[in-house]
């Protein structure tokens, strides 16, 4: 008796377990899988701060959120719609967020009297057997017997080792569940292991006993089939933030003509950009790993001036070390990108989790009147043309530029239909030479149209000068104590911040008329939550429109205008309120903050209850 | 300003218009000009020169150098040149720095210098006082010394620089002095032609808040018996008529009486290769108020040619760019699908 196929339009899948168990890789597997097969997708991998932590315990528990659709998706969901829970710390954690009738599938093997201790259940509680999840449908699969039974022969693996092929069952057993094929993973595993004949077997092997365990065991009625999305026509692969930042820059380099530069220290959730282009060597790409964060955005300063398109990437502790040297690029004008993938802080804070609680530093965090320019990112997929953006600016205003992703964008994934490379545009830089005719003296700090002083790279004959950190004289660059100058110079670099407003483009609207009730004024990583908040909120009559603003520093001359359409402006930030006090400065706009702080991306159905309470149609 | 150099230089042509502003007596103007006089003879341009300083007295030098210069923050001169040597490989880079800048605030910054051995030089003023900030002691201040910020005597112990340079496996370690030019000018072009970091102290007098500081290796009475000069391949010999010398016993230095039956054969030979040797050299290092101390060595003390580090980044690239990268291939990555 085979199984009925039940069409589905939209499923979220929580993968939970130990974070030994293999969660990422498992999601990341059936991500790619969905991609591959057409569905639009949001992803959102939540992990614990530590490698391991202690084994079975609620903050040992790593996730990875997929919500998957034939329909077009901003988030990665709410609530999921399946559970896999591999021991009871994954259950007992990530039980709140499944839906009322959700699927559970779990591993019996994770919830003995050890586990279950660790998962602080009660002595002699089972929620496997107490009924407690009786509004449910759960799946009990001795997951770790049937992994160990599938590898009995192998007699060259250890127990250790067979074990840690559980995961592979759970995702076959999911390929079957959802009606996927698993040459996919397959491939990957080829690839992965193929030096290693035994792992490499012993993972094929597993995985099939997963989708086999699904077709054979009559206890599972029913498949789901979610159906390609209907999206724009294109190719696409699926994208995260960190990697669409390094090849943003490998981009840049490219159409700018200038070597890459990166010089960065590591630290989550920063690292996989200097791990992406460590890579990329082959592009030409210089990196290095300094000794601290100091350290690191001081040698991008050093290529910077050399000539090449310098950066440094990091997150907010490391961006609170670079301050005195941002402070120092302002002051010598020279072109650098801080990439600051922002977590959860202050101090160490929440290392893997997301938040969005550094823009005032990005504005304001650095001694004297030290104004940058700030450009953030909304979405994995953005990340690409944002960090090109965040490069021509740079370069081409001679400024030094702060990129503000988070972690959440950072690790999330979606799919992209990503540009031709002849369809980038090109970044033309300018290097001054020689002396133009008629000037005699060379001049540093003359500036151009765009109020940026010309770049002059040591090797230039003729042309030989000082920068430093001293007060500057316009023009001549020297060193000046002069009052009025120093005012002068203040005012200079402002307007010259201020300036690069003439070269980007104006505020949209993203969703929603351009005039109405209710604006949702976004930036970064709340994007796919505002956009689907927005669009269901329309859906039910609200007059309510959605603006997302990428330039933050300075910010699009339109804005202003913009908000002055809409009798009610919100602002949802995962901070205690921190664009909304620019806004609020700048505009003189009553806008309401909808913050949270938990670490976690703000979702869809609490803004909506949020603005359904507060706001009437 | 505006002409293109054209060779041969001279040490005005390193020189420019701007006021210096050193105390009057500073021993950093004798480095300056040594620095300057040095330069062309040794075939540096002044658009290929870079001069990369922190903060501190010494750390204005770059505005008197007539050469590309950027003069930075505290403590982090290390960090920007190697940034801009790695950079930019055919660049010839000083940095300039103190002992505050270099030994203390930047001190996380100079041990990873050496041990990356990017090829920069690395002069260091080193006056045993904070100078810019009027007087407190430093990281090389001698124990017990009385500074605004120590009335009652510093409790820090001392950094020995040299020792600290080749514990990090500095490539090139030497010392010379503000008041002895010749020597100076050997030691730097020495410097300059070394090929990877080379690390030169240089004992500065600074005549506002710690005059005298090095008088004892300096002044014309004293220098000849607490000093010694090595130089590669000979004996160690020191006195006002090289009477005396030093002879390892084991691991430990002997002073010698070469008039008292001595010989010369028994003598260290310096060997700036022998990295053994040049540990036991740099941790000459005593009280010269105390009995039976040692002379302080200044010279060249440790030379080892190992590869540099824009040498190593730049052969990986070198490698990797043998199959060049397509950015079209980098941005679809390995799985792409169709949506018609």
């Amino acid at each position: 008796m085979s199984a009925t196929i039940e069409k589905l339009s939209d499923v979220v899948i929580k993968f939970a377990g130990d974070s030994g168990d293999g969660m990422q890789l498992t999601g990341g597997q059936f991500t790619n899988a969905a991609a591959l097969y057409g569905n639009d997708l949001a992803t959102f991998p939540d992990f614990p701060a530590e490698i391991r932590a202690p084994q079975g315990t609620i903050p040992g528990v790593s996730g990875f959120q997929l919500h998957f659709s034939s329909n077009e998706i901003y988030t990665p969901g709410d609530n999921c719609d399946v559970l896999v829970a591999m021991n009871a710390a994954a259950l007992k954690s990530n039980l709140k967020n499944l839906k009322k009738g959700g699927i559970i599938i779990v591993d019996t093997n994770g919830y003995d009297g050890k586990n279950l201790r660790l998962a602080n259940y009660p002595d002699g509680v089972n929620p496997l057997e107490d009924g407690s999840l009786d509004g449910y449908k759960v799946y009990k699969i001795d997951v770790t017997k049937l992994t160990r039974e599938a590898l009995a022969d192998m007699a060259g693996l250890g127990m250790k080792e067979k074990d840690r092929s559980k995961n592979m069952f759970v995702l076959g057993f999911l390929y079957w569940m959802y009606n996927r094929n698993i040459d996919f993973t397959v491939n990957f595993l080829t690839e992965k292991f193929g030096k290693k004949p035994e792992i490499l077997e012993s993972n094929i092997r597993v995985l099939k006993a997963g989708y086999n365990y699904g077709d054979t065991t009559e206890t599972f009625m029913t498949r789901y089939e979610v159906p390609k999305a209907k999206v724009e026509a294109g190719t696409y692969r699926s994208i995260m933030g960190n990697q669409a930042v390094a090849m943003g820059f490998v981009a840049a380099s490219q159409k700018s003509g200038l070597p890459l530069f990166l010089a960065s220290y590591p630290i989550t959730p920063a690292s996989d950009i200097l791990h992406d282009l460590s890579k990329y060597k082959n592009f030409g790409v210089r990196t290095m790993q300094c000794e601290d964060e100091i350290a690191s955005i001081c040698a991008a300063i050093g290529a910077a001036y050399g000539g090449n398109l310098a950066i440094t990437t990091s997150s907010g502790p490391g961006i609170a070390l670079k301050g005195e040297a941002i402070g120092l690029a302002v002051m010598m004008e020279l072109p650098l990108v801080v990439v600051n993938i922002q977590r959860g802080g202050p101090s160490t804070g929440l290392p893997t989790k997301t938040e969005q609680a550094d823009l005032l530093q990005a504005l304001y965090g650095r001694n004297g009147e030290c104004p940058m320019v700030v450009i953030s990112t909304s979405t994995p997929s953005d990340c690409f043309e944002v960090t090109i953006e965040a490069c021509r600016i740079a370069l081409q205003h001679m400024v030094p530029v702060m990129l503000l992703s988070d972690g959440y964008i950072a690790n999330g994934a979606e799919p992209w239909k990503f540009p031709k490379a002849s369809d980038i545009a090109p970044i033309e830089v300018k290097f001054k030479t020689k002396l133009d005719e008629g000037e005699t003296k060379f001049l540093p700090y003359k500036r151009d149209e765009k109020l940026a002083r010309p770049w002059v790279t040591p090797g230039t004959p003729g042309l030989m000068h000082r920068l430093g950190g001293l007060e500057k004289q316009h023009e001549t660059g020297n060193v000046s104590y002069d009052p009025e100058n120093h005012e002068f110079m203040i005012k200079m670099r402002a307007a010259k911040v201020e300036k690069v407003a003439d070269y980007m483009p104006l505020q949209k609207i993203e969703v929603g008329a351009e005039k109405g009730k209710i604006l949702v004024l976004g930036w970064g990583s709340t994007y796919g939550s505002i956009k689907s908040t927005v669009l269901d909120l329309i859906e039910e009559g609200y007059s309510i429109s959605h603006a997302h603003v990428r330039y933050m520093n300075p910010l699009p001359k339109n804005l202003g205008e913009v908000l002055k359409n809409f009798e009610h402006v919100i602002m949802p930030e995962i901070n205690s309120g921190q664009f909304i006090k620019v806004v609020r400065d700048k505009y003189l706009v009553d806008a309401k903050g909808y913050n949270k702080t938990q670490g976690t991306p703000i979702s869809k159905t609490e803004l909506k209850e949020f603005i359904k309470q507060n706001y009437s149609k | 300003m505006s002409e293109v150099t054209t060779a041969p230089l001279a040490a005005k042509d390193f020189a420019n218009d701007q006021d210096i502003r050193w105390c009057p007596g500073c021993g950093d103007y004798s480095i300056l000009k040594q620095v300057q006089t040095v330069l062309p003879q040794v075939g540096a341009t002044l658009e290929n020169t870079v001069f990369v300083s922190g903060i501190g007295c010494s750390s204005r030098f770059p505005y008197y150098m007539n050469t590309y210069g950027l003069h930075t923050i505290h403590g982090r001169a290390t960090a920007i040149a190697s940034g801009l040597k790695s950079a930019r490989p055919d660049l010839n880079v000083w940095i300039i720095s103190g002992d505050g800048d270099s030994m203390s605030i930047g001190a996380g910054h100079t041990i990873h210098l050496f041990r990356r051995n990017v090829d920069v030089k690395m002069l260091v003023f080193n006056n045993q006082i904070y100078g810019l900030t009027k007087g407190q002691y430093s990281p090389t201040s001698e124990e017990n010394k009385v500074t605004k910020s120590s009335p009652m005597g510093s409790i820090d112990h001392p950094f020995n620089p040299a020792a600290l340079a080749l514990g990090s496996d500095c490539s090139f370690v030497s010392r010379s002095m503000d008041r002895d030019p010749k020597h100076l000018q050997e030691v730097l072009k020495r410097a300059n032609a070394h090929r990877g970091t080379a690390f030169v102290e240089i004992y500065q007098n600074c005549n506002i808040f710690n005059d005298g500081a090095f008088e004892i290796f300096t002044e014309k009475s004293s220098k000849k018996l607490q000093t010694l000069f090595v130089e590669h391949g000979k004996p160690l010999v020191f006195g006002d008529n090289n009477e005396f010398g030093i002879k390892l016993d084991g691991f430990k230095p002997t002073i010698v009486n070469l008039t008292e039956g001595a010989s010369v054969a028994d003598l260290w030979v310096h060997d700036e290769t022998d990295l053994i040797k040049a540990s036991i050299l740099v941790r000459m290092f005593d009280n010269p108020s105390m009995e039976g101390h040692m002379p302080r060595p200044f010279g060249v003390f440790y030379v080892n040619n190992r590869p540099t580090y824009e040498a190593m980044m730049h052969n990986q690239i070198a490698t990797a760019m043998a199959k060049p990268g397509d950015l079209d291939k980098l941005i679809a990555g390995k799985e792409t699908w169709t949506v018609n």
